[in-house]
């Protein structure tokens, strides 16, 4: 399968009832395909944070963001892709273990830096932290011992050293190619 | 002040400026209606249909460059709007919609009419409020009336839920809005306009393609301003109309799938497009790929959203149009570009726009004749069909904020409420709607409301007994193969006018088409002129969906033959039920 070009994008959006529906249900309306979606508060009251992966070339990505910024609610959404940023994700796996098998496990959550958080008799709840790349590997690995449940946040972002997530504000100038044709009404 | 949630929406609505509202109550909205008497100013009009409520606050808002407001019930009332807004949102016509909502105890319990209608509205309003607490109404109030109107603007709904309009609150009134999130670009970059200067300098054939945007920023005086300086052909898209002078020697007309022939060789042609307050409608571009190939575009756009959602832009302008289309005209330099109006001349030689010659009643002959006996100066609303095409086509408009139309969302029906709703914004000039039989038909209970107000809305109906345009596409891309367009059973419309004691004729002869259109202007109220125009005509130029100029068809060839399965008239029709 061919690689499917994906863009991060960050927005800070109003904290209101409705707001994510109202994201969501844009994203559907127009067609865009986000692969993951992260929310949470952002340092300012009233303010939440998102973090969006969205899928499809620049042309995509911009009408991405250019009608994220229409909605009311919306006040500042970054690109982020290109930038010197941290990604992580955090999973929580639990897995099937036993006496014979959960001296691997532990192996495996140490070379991944990961965490046992819970021990049952014929179980374990693992969190891990990490980019998806890395969980996902962590995933594949826990995978013949029998996984039971996986939980992930979702991938969030933040761009490294003092400046804050998007420096950039606004959206980046229009590239200059018309929309693919399409089949319209008669 | 303490007031009531229902008190709190009449101040606010005052407040903002507000004398005419549409609506029909209900009971979760019922608190609303019973406040009404204590605010005489404002006028409430009881339709039929919450739809005709939406409508009417659209042609009022367009008619007037107000705010248009329309009131519905919880449930199926709110619902009745889903149309009227959708219309709405399309067009960016600044409409404030208040809905009723079950008790905020009863929400999200399938309560009796309970529906999710922010959700349902969500994606057809430019924003919506569900207000939860009495106290927030004013400022929901102040940010849903700035929404509509400023920016790019568009429909706003505010649910109410009953027990909020009953609670008592302090009643505030906001000065200003204060929204971080919503502040709409005005000034044009002054870099940008400096560039796109550079270029219109630069162009041997420019165009500028006027759209909805040059009216709704009211930059009629500044578009020809600029338009005469430099000398640059002005098209105007279907809601462009108006924005331009018809009769001005640089005004081409209409682009796109009906729009005249020479306009879209024209924009082949075209080296630099300026395109004001539009966006690239799939009707006005055909194929993307196939539009103004050897164009550069400047798009003046005050929604970001709008450019280079379409087409590729060379310079792009956020803001509002008369800004930047005074700043541009004072940027460029004069020019005459003669040879390029020469160019276009002799387009317009080889692809005329011809009035097709019939000793019968055609559909154009009516328009052209209204046009002449309202001088060009009547505000015109249409329905959505052939009618609709051939009013954009043959009806030369003088004055601005005139022509009144479903442009984007093309809905059926629009034209009786819509009418309605601009007659009340402008009770001294003439409103005439263009309706087809199907679209009147979608709508005509307001001619209750007409009637019982007395609204001197004249209606010319083009009554071809069928579904015109839809029966056109079947003639020509599906081999004639006729479904589902012919309506035989349509009622006779001068004795349903004449049940709501509306004054009405019929015409079914060119020579009467005048002084029939003379009579009802007459008419000190509203009046229907039933005109039985010749059924197998069709609008020409039509570019094919998703077509380019290429495949363009610009006249009947070959020539439709004569088809014997015409439905019968209604008067055949009454004929043979008796
Ligand atoms: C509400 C709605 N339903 C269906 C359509 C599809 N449609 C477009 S034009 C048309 C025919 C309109 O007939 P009429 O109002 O008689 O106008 P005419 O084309 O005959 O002038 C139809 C059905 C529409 N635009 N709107």
């Amino acid at each position: 399968m061919a690689q499917v070009e994906t863009h991060t994008i960050t927005a800070l959006v109003q904290d209101r009832p409705g707001v994510l529906a109202r994201i969501a249900g844009m994203f559907s309306r127009r067609g865009f395909n986000i692969s993951n979606l992260a929310v949470g508060h952002s340092e300012t009251p009233g303010l939440s944070r998102m973090t969006f992966v969205a899928e499809g070339d620049e042309w995509v990505v911009e009408q991405v963001m250019k009608q994220l910024y229409k909605l009311i609610d919306v006040v500042q959404v970054y690109d982020i892709t290109a930038e010197n940023i941290v990604l992580r994700e955090l999973a929580l796996l639990k897995v099937r273990s036993n006496a014979e098998s959960r001296p691997e496990i532990m192996q495996l959550v140490d070379i991944f830096r990961a965490n046992i958080v819970d021990v049952a008799k014929d179980a374990l709840v693992i969190e891990v932290t990490g980019d998806e790349e890395k969980v996902d590997a962590l995933i594949q690995l826990l995978q013949p011992f029998g996984l039971r449940e996986v939980m992930r946040t979702g991938r969030i972002a933040m761009s490294r050293g003092p400046a804050t997530t998007g420096p950039r504000k606004g959206v980046k100038p229009t590239i200059d190619h018309s929309a693919p044709d399409t089949e319209v009404v008669p | 002040m303490q007031l009531t949630g229902a008190q709190m929406i009449c101040e606010s609505l005052l407040r903002e400026g507000v004398t005419v509202i549409f609506g029909l109550p209900g009971g979760a909205i019922l608190p609303f209606y019973q406040t009404l008497p204590e605010y005489p100013d404002l006028q409430h009009i009881l339709v039929r249909h919450e739809q005709n409520a939406g409508h009417a606050a659209d042609g009022y808002a367009r008619a007037s460059g107000k705010v248009g407001v329309a009131v519905a019930t919880s449930g199926p009332g709110a619902t009745n709007l889903v149309t009227p807004l959708a219309t709405a949102m399309m067009d960016s016509v600044p409409i404030v919609a208040l809905t009723g909502q079950v008790p905020r105890a009863a929400i999200g319990r399938d309560a009796f009419q309970e529906t999710d209608t922010t959700g349902v509205t969500a994606p057809i309003t430019k924003h919506n409020y569900l207000v939860m607490d009495t106290a927030d109404i004013p400022r929901v109030m102040k940010e849903a009336f700035h929404i509509a109107r400023s920016g790019r603007p568009g429909p706003v709904l505010v649910d109410l839920p009953r027990d909020v309009l009953t609670e008592r609150a302090e009643f505030d009134y906001p000065e200003s809005v204060n929204l971080r999130s919503y502040k709409p670009t005005l000034e044009g970059h002054a870099q940008q306009i400096k560039r796109a200067a550079k270029l219109i300098r630069d162009a041997r054939r420019p165009l500028i393609m006027a759209g909805h945007g040059v009216t709704i920023s009211g930059a009629f005086a500044e578009l020809k301003e600029l338009a005469e300086k430099v000398q640059i052909p002005v098209i105007t898209t279907l809601l462009g109309i108006g924005a331009f002078p018809g009769e001005h020697i640089l005004s081409m007309g209409m682009p796109g799938m009906h729009g005249q022939a020479h306009n879209n060789w024209a924009i082949e042609r075209s080296d630099l497009i300026v395109a004001v307050g539009m966006r690239f409608d799939d009707r006005v571009t055909g194929r993307l790929s196939a539009f103004a190939p050897n164009a550069q575009i400047i798009h003046i756009e005050v929604d970001p959203a709008e450019i280079g959602k379409n087409v590729g832009v060379a310079v792009p302008i956020v803001g509002d149009a008369r800004r930047i289309l005074h700043a541009l005209a004072v940027e460029v330099e004069p020019a005459t570009h003669a040879d390029w109006l020469k160019e276009i001349d002799v387009l317009r030689e080889e692809h005329p726009f011809v009035m097709p010659e019939s000793d019968r009643l055609l559909p154009q002959y009516v328009i052209r004749e209204l046009c002449e006996a309202t001088d060009g100066r009547a505000i015109v609303v249409t329905g959505v069909g052939q009618h609709q095409m051939w009013a954009a086509q043959h009806y030369v408009f003088k004055e601005h904020n005139s022509w009144i139309t479903s442009g984007g969302l093309g809905t059926m029906g629009f034209e009786v409420p819509a009418a309605m709703g601009a007659a009340f914004a402008q009770p001294e000039r003439t409103v005439w709607s263009i309706a087809g039989d199907g679209g009147f038909q979608m709508t005509f209970s307001e001619l209750a409301t007409i009637a019982e107000h007395n609204v001197p809305v004249k209606f010319a109906i083009i009554n071809n007994n069928s579904l015109g345009l839809v029966r056109q596409l079947q003639d020509l891309f599906y081999d004639r193969n006729r479904v589902a367009v012919e309506y035989s059973g349509n009622p006779d419309f001068v004795k349903l006018a004449e049940a709501y004691g509306i004054w009405a004729v019929r015409v079914t002869d060119k020579a009467a088409v005048r002084t029939a259109i003379d009579e009802a202007a007459a008419v000190d109220g509203p009046a229907i002129i039933d005109f039985r125009v010749e059924r197998e005509e069709n609008v020409y130029p039509h570019v094919p969906a998703g077509g380019s100029v290429f495949e363009m068809l610009e006249g009947p060839t070959p020539p439709v033959p004569s088809v014997p399965s015409v439905p019968p008239t209604s008067d055949e029709a009454h004929a043979w039920r008796k």
